[in-house]
């Protein structure tokens, strides 16, 4: 297939935004020379000196916290954090600094910081590499959390998240990165209608609302094919942003099919997936002819790759939560509280 | 790391107020005229006077909670005196004598106190940050700071303080770190105070905590934190070695918390009295004083101002604490986000609703709201 992978389309958005706007700095663990252990920053150094592209000592909440000194001085830092697992460090930094310095300040401050955060599992690595840690932040007044599942909104939302006044928080679905799409360049701040608050609709279909977002909306489209050859015919809507979520299409889309379905890759207990199902059962009540359904990684840390096939919704687990939002046998049948 | 000749932290007075020279630091306070002296002087005493309003205001209900600084008035006043405006400042919750010298108006002081907003002022106007609950979480943003003015070329200089308890801090580490390896413009400024809460210093550190520095790669200093001109002139040397380009420095201020940890603390459970009158023999305005009489600068007159000036203040203070008008209820949602939020919008809105509904309440039915509006 043509087109720009994921991980490029990241890449020239970054490019992007660092021609617009001197003040754009990237810091983090191997992000200079090596281009980041994922290659997502690869050259950047290069062609904008190491003054813009800053390799960092190794230590997550030193890079956060310096992060926010450094916008403090009127600088746009975008964060690296190499894995999901690795946030934890700097977790008092994000939620009791980064989130609340505007708020703490009355409006004097604001921190500009995107946190780009690979994320999620799918690609056979070890523990602390595959977590889906995005409820923390969601739940986090003050933080924007986004996550793109395609090349051209990676390209578009990285320039919108690094423009942004706020904090962002930027979801990148690892396993995506290699994924290919078509990619216009010229889409970014100032172009108009952009993706990153607004949920967008990935398939349309009449039966079933399939939400999800990030590395989960391939594997719905997956399955929305798939269902289609039985004749259930799914929309599925790629959320984009997590905090705040477009509530928007996702009522219009439930109060169309009266059913929902809630995909993502984290544990269930109190996940977005609780959020989104009380939300749109509170806003569309009168419209469902069954209770959500969600299909999510299971309570359990983050398992050994052997098994995190089992652990990951996929296009199996996924029909059969539209199967119980149909009312259809499926894997649940016969117990009485159906949950 | 420079300290006294037996190892004991670097004094240029001693606590009876005798003149201590000094191959280093006697150059660097040579400038002090009776001027300068007497308004070190005056500084400090009307700190410790906000000291003490502050937990009275505390104990009569006016504020929530007061951390008192009693005994760091060397410590703070004299390494204030050192900061240029353009220097930034990054400081922990204690440091209410630096925000004092700063410039920084009385109500502001007392705002994050009282419970009326999170934080006093505006940073960017008196280059100062909003204090710092998290201990030692503003290290890194004064390192972060430090290395943007190193990328503007500016001559600036920031200091960061925070007290022994956050030297085990693992985010007072990182921007050892952090500043060393980009060898940014940056002074930490550890007052050794010698109590975090109940623990002790020893809980700490198992060596002075100056020592700590130049493992990093850090210049660093062990002064007398009691006395206000060592305090001074370190905190200059630091300040001019960051403007010029030579990197980072440390200060260990050796001084001690002769109050409590906050007002919700009660010291006797942890604390030797004997130990608080130990002290007490080595208190900073007292040392100052003699000093200042002995050269002649301190004499009737300039007690009677620095009282008079400490009255003003502490009446100012609790007129405007206690006259401190509430937020309004619409606050709670104004600046969690610089742009519109969906969520947090649609919570405003709502609340705004409902608060509306006691207005109507209220002009149907008068006294309905202490009743219950419903």
């Amino acid at each position: 297939m043509a087109g720009m992978t994921f991980a490029k389309a990241l890449n020239a958005g970054l490019r992007k935004a660092m021609e617009r706007d001197p003040k754009v700095v990237l810091m983090g663990e191997d992000i200079g020379r090596l281009g980041g252990v994922f290659r997502i920053t690869d050259g950047l150094q290069k062609d904008f000196g190491a003054h813009r592209v800053i390799d960092t000592p190794l230590a997550e909440s030193g890079i956060m916290g310096t992060a926010i000194g450094m916008a403090y001085r009127g600088y746009r830092p975008v964060v690296e954090i190499q894995f999901d697992g690795f946030v934890y460090p700097a977790f008092d930094q994000i939620v009791s600094q980064v989130a609340k310095m505007h708020y703490r300040t009355r409006g004097a401050v604001t921190l500009p910081i995107t946190l780009r955060l690979p994320y999620g599992g799918g690609i056979g690595s070890p523990e602390h590499h595959s977590e889906s840690p995005e409820a923390y932040f969601a739940h986090t007044a003050g933080l924007r959390v986004v996550s793109p599942s395609t090349p051209q909104d990676a390209y578009t939302m990285m320039q919108e998240a690094i423009a942004c006044d706020d904090p962002v928080v930027f979801l990148e679905p690892k396993r995506r990165y290699h994924d290919k799409g078509e990619v216009d360049e010229g889409l970014g701040p100032g172009a108009g209608a952009l993706p990153m608050g607004s949920a967008r609709i990935a398939a349309e279909g009449s039966d079933v609302t399939l939400l999800a977002y990030g590395p989960m909306v391939k594997t719905c489209l997956d399955a929305a094919v798939a269902a289609s050859d039985e004749g259930v015919s799914i929309e599925v809507i790629d959320l984009r942003s997590l905090s705040p979520v477009d509530y928007g299409p996702l009522e219009a889309s439930v109060r169309k099919t009266g059913r929902l379905v809630i995909a993502h890759e984290a544990s269930q207990t109190l996940g977005l997936g609780a959020e989104l199902a009380a939300v749109l059962t509170e806003r569309c009540f009168y419209h469902l002819e069954h209770a959500p359904v969600r299909v999510t990684g299971f309570d359990v840390p983050y398992p050994p790759s052997k098994l995190e096939f089992h652990h990951l919704p996929d296009l199996d687990r996924i029909l059969d939560g539209v199967d119980r939002a149909l009312d259809r046998p499926n894997s649940l049948s016969g117990l009485e509280d159906g949950a | 790391m420079s300290t006294g000749d037996d190892g004991s932290p670097i004094q240029l007075l001693s606590p009876h107020g005798e003149r201590r020279p000094h191959e280093r630091y006697d150059a660097l306070v040579a400038d002090l005229g009776p001027e300068a002296l007497a308004s070190l002087y005056e500084d400090m005493v009307v700190a410790r006077r906000i000291d003490a309003e502050g937990t009275a205001l505390q104990r009569q209900g006016q504020l929530g909670l007061w951390p008192p600084f009693l005994g760091q008035e060397a410590a703070q006043i004299g390494s204030a005196h050192a900061i240029a405006p353009d220097d930034f400042i990054f400081a922990s919750y204690r440091e209410i004598a630096v925000a004092y010298a700063r410039g920084i108006p009385l109500p502001d002081l007392m705002r994050q106190w009282r419970g009326a907003a999170n934080a006093g002022w505006d940073p960017f106007r008196h280059n100062m940050a909003p204090t710092q609950v998290v201990i030692g979480a503003q290290s890194l943003h004064a390192v972060g700071y430090a290395m943007g003015v190193q990328f503007d070329g500016a001559e600036t200089a920031v200091i960061t303080y925070f007290g022994d308890g956050a030297t085990s801090q693992g985010d007072v580490n990182e921007s050892m770190v952090f500043a060393a390896s980009f060898q940014a413009p940056v002074v930490f400024f550890c007052q050794n105070n010698h109590w975090a809460i109940s623990e002790p210093v020893g809980v700490q550190a198992h060596v002075p905590i100056g020592l700590r520095a130049p493992g990093f790669g850090i210049p660093s200093a062990r002064i007398d934190g009691n006395d206000v001109l060592a305090c001074l002139a370190a905190t200059r040397e630091a300040l001019g070695r960051a403007r010029s380009g030579n990197g980072p420095s440390y200060i260990e201020a050796v001084t001690y918390r002769m109050g409590a940890h906050t007002t919700a603390d009660d010291p006797t459970r942890y604390r030797d009295a004997n130990e608080l009158e130990d002290w007490r023999g080595r208190d900073p305005i007292s040392r100052l004083e003699a000093y200042l009489r002995a050269e002649g600068v301190l004499d009737d007159g300039l007690r009677a101002r620095a009282a008079e000036k400490a009255d003003d203040v502490a009446a100012a203070l609790r007129e405007a604490t206690i006259h401190m008008p509430d937020p309004a209820p619409g606050e709670l949602f104004e600046h969690v986000y610089a742009g519109p939020h969906a969520a947090l919008d649609r919570q405003r809105e709502h609340f705004e609703r409902f608060h509306a509904g006691f207005d109507d309440h209220a002009a149907h039915a008068a006294g309905a709201h202490t009743e219950g509006a419903r």
